[in-house]
């Protein structure tokens, strides 16, 4: 599906403000028509790294290549993208269709195009009815559908978007989510989308670049990033994770308080070279209750939190000296084993669901 | 993708990444060198002129500190010093003071008439500083009608001056505190009473501190304002110099330049002083105001509304018989032997100072001084602030806007002097000429309506220009389609407050006007000075009529164009 060259190349990429290193040494490629996701926590630089691929806030060392043009140090002017950010920006003396107009009349296009394609936009974010009105009158749903298809009008080649969901409520949200990704996929445009909402980036990207204080911590698709978390941060940010400190105690082997675990060294992410101290990593829901082959532990429940379609429950065991372990239950199951705290149940760690890190990467 | 690897692969160039600067880049950059260099001829060159003046002899020679050696020998011109500083601070005394009971119950309480103690409060911005010092005359002096209140003292001197200064500083001082204690915060004072703090306490560990800044802010205000005022003391201040009035009876009565450059030259340094600390207040205030904070609603409580009526009514009192004081001696015949009505006061053609010619001068100037200055400042403001790149320029062209602060017109229309009346001076032409009114007088007030102009320009969405990058828009499109009708209701407060201001000065022009370019304001001082106090009143009252008018036209406009082109606002 991808073609030899990449749309957009980014090349040990450095931003700094003053002393502060927001963004150190990235180099990441996107290709053409790829829907991706600048995940990570506020303040880790995937806006910067947004804003730099813009123009709006020109890297301080590096390169940014698109489509086969060096566009480093061009004003955003000369440019080719389109941009919608968190708050719209939507000018608000112009009317709904005026803003979606506003970057057609720059191209000197006849005036009876510019009014067709203003026309096709208003259908394709289905807001025809609303032409005439000011953004001020429309929801936050509805002007960043204005946004958005001011930002596609021109027929940019690269679409950014900033956050562009974060200010809606989450009913809006989700149903946006669909429609921003369901125009991407039919009009092919290759786009980045900045967010801190781990959802919004499994659900919408093709690939997520997971960014933590000015570095890529992992690129992968979404299956990638969820199941095979190449850092502990990785694999803490997204979803749930235990983490079990522990030490190896031969092939195959770590050995947690008193309990060894069998592992997979095939899923064995940390260096190389046999390290004594490491963590093995594990999401709560692929927590077993029963007895089985390997890994099984004789816990009991601390504390449930009730989470709707299932339940989160705190566990400890003698043998794991004192390290508790989070095991998510389907509400069908807590009713059939009647768990409740204090109950004591058998767990197991499936071998092929643990994954193991070094210690000394640990965040 | 790991980390150790990309930070080992240090083979690409370390070479700093400078952006390459677009046309429309360029462009803005054209505008505000342009900008910036009317600031430059218009402010930091006639400075410069002023300050070497300072250092020279009437031959031109430098002679170093030989005048400030004489200025500081003659105790009949260092005595100023002390005299300024002592009407300054006694007047910011009263005015912050009275100036926050009386925003305290605009904001705090339930009391009765708020808008219209509110637009009285205002009425002193309309009218020159000369005219409350005409009122006292008429009231306190020789044959005043209430003379008896003053037990024997003399109305001419530092009483007279400071009850101008009061009079004359109120509405700035006010439109501050205001400021500040509207922006308070609703949930601090539901806190405050749930913990059962005592309504004094509250006062002053939640009101005071809220308020601390604007309070400062508004005392270095007004404490220039008084310092370098100079129509309160010329009216009223009798044998009481101060530095003001001592540039001015240096250059107009002795023609010393050179000890009216060193008198401007001291008086610039408490201004300059305070203005800047001025500066660093409000940098705090802001940092207050971008808290998310509850609207404060007063609730009724009769004793402290009404307390708080009494109060806004004994200040409206005092501004408003000032007022009716001129306006009565505008329209009688001869005080105090005929008090029958007569107009005679208003026929300015009989008197000297310009006639009648002058007070459309003055309307000339104001009109230009409105439309033009508007244009400059809120262009010079936008490029400033929405321009990319050239951050040095961008911070000496902040610098040049903020500067006119802290110079007083007095210095401002002698440095004129200095600059453009110099025969080698390529602009010598605009010497005399309404052009030089025009620059004065904008440049006088550059910096409120610059303030303004960024002020609005910052509220705005920062991703506009972003936005309009992306879309290849050039910057004057989006500047004409949308930064200049969403900041209109800004644009018309900026032309209102230049025109109303150059109705009313007299510091920035009593240097520069020219035979044919007599003004209002100037008349009023040369009528007074001729003893036609009358007449000067009755000029001071026009001026009035003319802000009041224009006042109201200007409501009625933009109430009109804000309909048309703001309907955005209103859902």
């Amino acid at each position: 599906m991808r073609s030899a060259d990449p749309y957009l190349r980014i090349q040990n990429l450095t931003k700094k403000f003053g002393e502060f290193t927001a963004l150190s040494d990235i180099s990441l490629e996107i290709f053409e028509g790829e829907f991706v996701c600048f995940l990570g926590p506020s303040g880790c630089g995937k806006t910067t790294l947004l804003r730099a691929i813009a123009g709006l806030d020109i890297q301080t060392f590096g390169e940014i290549e698109q489509n086969g043009k060096d566009i480093s140090s061009l004003p955003p002017a000369e440019r080719d993208f389109g941009i919608v950010f968190q708050s719209y920006a939507l000018f608000p003396n112009l009317t709904i269709q005026r803003n979606i107009a506003f970057g057609l009349e720059n191209l000197k296009k006849p005036k009876t195009e510019v009014e067709s394609r203003v026309v096709e936009l208003l259908e394709l974010v289905g807001l025809s009815d609303q032409k005439d009105k000011y953004p001020a009158q429309l929801s936050g749903g509805q002007q960043q559908r204005v946004a958005l298809a001011r930002a596609i009008a021109i027929s940019p080649g690269l679409l950014l978007l900033d956050e562009p969901l974060s200010a809606l409520d989450a009913k809006v949200r989700g149903k946006l989510r669909h429609e921003i990704k369901d125009l991407q996929n039919r009009l092919g445009i290759t786009t980045i989308m900045v967010t801190h909402d781990q959802e919004e980036a499994l659900t919408m990207a093709d690939r997520i670049v997971v960014i933590n204080e000015g570095i890529i911590e992992q690129v992968g698709t979404p299956q990638e990033i969820y199941n095979a978390p190449e850092t502990t941060f990785v694999a803490d940010f997204i979803g749930s994770m235990n983490f079990l400190s522990g030490v190896r105690a031969g092939e195959n082997r770590i050995e947690v308080g008193e309990q060894v675990f069998t592992i997979d060294n095939a899923l064995w992410k940390a260096d190389s070279e046999q390290n004594h101290d490491v963590v093995i990593a594990i999401r709560p829901e692929d927590i077993v209750v029963g007895a089985a082959s390997e890994n099984c532990i004789d816990a009991s429940v601390d504390s449930v939190e009730f989470l709707g379609p299932f339940v989160r429950a705190e566990l400890s065991s003698p043998a794991l000296s004192g390290q508790s372990i989070q095991a998510d239950f389907s509400a069908n199951r807590v009713r059939s084993e009647q768990l409740e705290v204090g109950s004591k149940l058998q767990i197991s760690l499936p071998v092929n669901s643990i994954r193991m890190f070094n210690r000394a990467s640990r965040v | 993708m790991a980390i150790a690897e990309s930070t080992n692969q240090v083979s690409t160039n370390w070479k700093e990444v400078k952006s390459r600067s677009s046309r429309d880049d360029r462009q803005m950059l054209v505008f505000m060198g342009i900008i910036a260099c009317y600031l430059v001829v218009a402010l930091a060159f006639p400075l410069y002129a002023i300050l070497s003046k300072s250092f020279e002899n009437n031959d031109g020679a430098f002679i170093g500190l030989a005048n400030y050696i004489e200025y500081f020998k003659t105790p009949a011109l260092t005595y100023s010093i002390q005299n300024s500083l002592f009407i300054a601070s006694i007047t910011t005394l009263i005015v912050v003071s009275v100036a926050f009971l009386f925003a305290y119950g605009l904001s705090r309480s339930c009391m009765r008439f708020k808008s219209g103690f509110r637009v009285i409060a205002l009425v002193p911005i309309l009218v020159p500083s000369l005219l409350p010092g005409i009122a006292l005359v008429y009231l306190f002096g020789r044959q005043g009608m209430l003379k008896e209140l003053l037990f024997g003292h003399d109305i001419y001197g530092p009483i007279g001056i400071i009850i101008s200064e009061v009079f004359f500083t109120l509405p700035h001082a006010l439109i501050i505190i205001m400021t500040a204690l509207s922006i308070a915060d609703a949930r601090l004072y539901e806190s405050a009473e749930s913990l059962n703090s005592s309504k004094l306490r509250t006062f002053f560990t939640v009101t005071i501190p809220g308020a601390r800044y604007g309070l400062i802010s508004a005392a270095f205000v007004v404490f220039t304002l008084t310092i370098t005022d100079f129509g309160a003391p010329k009216v009223i201040g009798g044998d009481f110099n101060v530095l003001a009035t001592d540039i001015y009876k240096q250059v107009i009565g002795q023609q010393n330049f050179e000890m009216g450059a060193v008198v401007s030259m001291i008086l610039l340094l408490p201004a300059g002083i305070a203005f800047f600390v001025d500066r660093i207040m409000q940098r705090k205030q802001v940092a207050l105001l971008s808290a998310r904070a509850v609207a404060f609603d007063p609730k009724p409580s009769r004793v402290f509304d009404w307390a708080m009526f009494g109060w806004a009514s004994v200040v409206s009192v005092f501004i408003l018989t000032i007022l009716l004081t001129c306006q009565y001696a505008a329209i009688i015949k001869f005080y105090p032997y005929d008090l029958s009505f007569s107009l005679n006061n208003f026929d300015f053609d009989r008197m000297d100072g310009g006639g009648w010619t002058s007070f459309f001068n003055s309307l000339k100037l104001a009109s230009w001084t409105a439309v033009v200055g508007t244009v400059i400042v809120f262009f010079g403001a936008y490029m400033v602030e929405k321009g990319r790149g050239f951050n040095a320029g961008r911070g000496v062209f902040q610098f040049l806007a903020m500067l006119p602060m802290a110079v007083p017109g007095l210095v401002l229309g002698l440095a004129y002097i200095f600059f453009f009346n110099d025969p080698d001076n390529p602009l010598n032409f605009l010497y005399h000429t309404m052009a030089i009114l025009v620059i004065s007088t904008i440049t006088h007030f550059y910096t409120v309506a610059h303030l303004t102009a960024v002020t609005a320009l910052k509220q705005m969405d920062k991703e506009f220009e972003s936005v309009a990058a992306s879309l290849k828009a050039p910057f004057y499109k989006t500047f004409m389609r949308v930064t200049v009708p969403v900041s209109l209701p800004a644009i018309l407060d900026i032309s209102i407050y230049l025109f109303v201001n150059a109705m009313t000065t007299v510091s920035a022009v009593v240097f520069l006007y020219g035979p044919h370019t007599a003004l209002a304001s100037v008349a009023v001082l040369n009528m007074d000075d001729a003893g036609d106090i009358a007449p000067a009143a009755a000029m001071g009252m026009m001026i009035f009529y003319a802000n009041v008018t224009v006042k109201i036209l200007h409501s009625l406009i933009s109430k009109g164009i804000l309909k048309r082109t703001q309907a955005w606002r209103y859902r």
